[in-house]
């Protein structure tokens, strides 16, 4: 079929018309970006967990230092982000099965599913996050 | 291509604030942005004061009343004034939607008001949608057909005309597609919600006879699957129709045909 032309009559410089410098941010639209943002991190993530495997293969040595720096304050904030994004960023992917499936396109079911993937991905998180250091006794 | 700021040229500045109306009861502040191509200069964003006692509820009777009795050159289109035609689609208070339809009291004041987003522009908020209406041609926009034409017109069960409801409403008001933030970084090859809702309704034509073909056209990474269901098309739409939806449906069928 025809191809869409894009030539533009006039030889003046047209400016460009502001974009997201002035459209309203939206409940759905944040939650795509934050998609995005959530995927790049698991690339991030990832590594952290192909550093554990290498770690874990090397010897008690690397392991040790693994250990040290998931271990510490800086370390346990990029575990828990990361264990964050990787929930967000599945219940997203559901989201996104559902859309897929014709469903969940409604004014009002949009909404609810994009809260809902936001207060899942949390409270996930945190639940995650308590019952693992419920396993291992407590706090350390 | 992503391009979160705008270019050299496009840079919105300060503009000028016009006079108010000496006793005017009630007044609402406009802000609303500039360019002329004879100036030379970059856009701007100038503030009005409209007597409200003076004009009618709708923005657009806000900018006709400026145009009128306090500024000559602002530039819109409009035609209908009742949400028929889609002329005056511009960015309203943030959001993509009809200046007739819109109540000037259901904006937060002052209201700003800029030309639908990430397009060229004409003059103030005039863009130039070449590029839409080119993608619009291109899928084709009427019957087709290989059987021979019948005596009287193409029939179709009431259940079938059925099927075209929420698609065959689309104004073309340009709301949708420039609000998409995948439309505006790949806009030179992703067709765009408006044009493939319009896919949409010829494909769901009962009496359309070319959907393999009209589906082949689509089957492309970015003309169909550049959208990620981000919604600001559905939630824009000043008819209320849902191109999000209509897009899901081509995704489906893209899938029917193949299983």
């Amino acid at each position: 079929m025809a191809e869409a032309k894009t030539s533009s009559p006039g030889s003046v410089a047209r400016p460009l018309s502001p974009h997201l410098q002035i459209y309203r941010p939206m409940l759905t639209m944040m939650m795509s970006i934050v998609h995005r943002i959530t995927g790049g991190a698991l690339f991030v993530g990832t590594a952290i967990v192909a550093w554990w495997l290498i770690a874990a293969a090397s010897g008690p040595n690397a392991y040790a230092t693994f250990e040290w720096v998931m271990g510490s304050i800086i370390g346990k904030l990029v575990l828990f982000g990361y264990t964050w994004a990787l929930i967000h960023h599945m219940l997203g992917g559901i989201r996104h099965l559902i859309w897929d499936m014709g469903a969940g396109f409604g004014p009002q079911e949009r909404e609810w599913l994009a809260a809902a993937t936001l207060v899942g991905s949390v409270g996930l998180t945190l639940i995650l996050w308590v019952v693992g250091y419920m396993m291992l006794g407590g706090v350390r | 291509m992503v391009e979160f700021t705008l270019p050299k040229n496009s840079k919105v500045t300060e503009g000028k604030t016009w006079p108010k109306t000496e006793n005017a009861p009630r007044e609402t502040e406009f802000r609303v942005y500039r360019w002329n191509p004879d100036d030379g200069q970059n856009p701007h964003v100038d503030t009005y004061y409209v007597d409200r006692s003076q004009c009618g509820p709708m923005v657009l009777d806000a900018l006709i009343w400026i145009k009128n009795n306090v500024d000559p050159t602002l530039t819109f289109r409009r035609s209908c004034r009742e949400g028929v035609c889609g002329s005056c689609a511009m960015n309203i208070d943030g959001t993509n939607t009809l200046a007739c339809t819109k109540a000037i009291d259901d904006n937060k004041a002052p209201v700003k008001i800029y030309p639908l987003p990430h397009q060229p522009v004409v003059k103030d908020l005039v863009p130039d949608l070449t590029n839409f209406y080119a993608q619009y041609a291109s899928i084709e926009p009427w019957l087709h057909t290989v059987s021979p034409t019948p005596q009287g017109e193409w029939k179709q069960s009431k259940q079938d005309r059925e099927k075209l409801d929420g698609l065959y409403e689309c104004i073309l008001c340009a709301c949708c597609s420039t609000s998409c933030p995948s439309y505006w970084w790949n806009s030179d090859r992703y067709l765009g919600p408006a044009a493939l809702l319009q896919a949409n309704r010829w494909i769901t034509d009962s009496r359309d006879e070319a959907t393999g073909d009209r589906l082949d056209d689509l089957e492309d990474p970015f003309r169909l699957y550049r959208c990620h269901t981000i919604m600001n098309c559905a939630k824009a739409c000043p008819k209320g129709l849902n191109p999000a939806k209509a897009i899901a449906e081509i995704k489906k069928k893209m899938v029917d045909r193949q299983v």
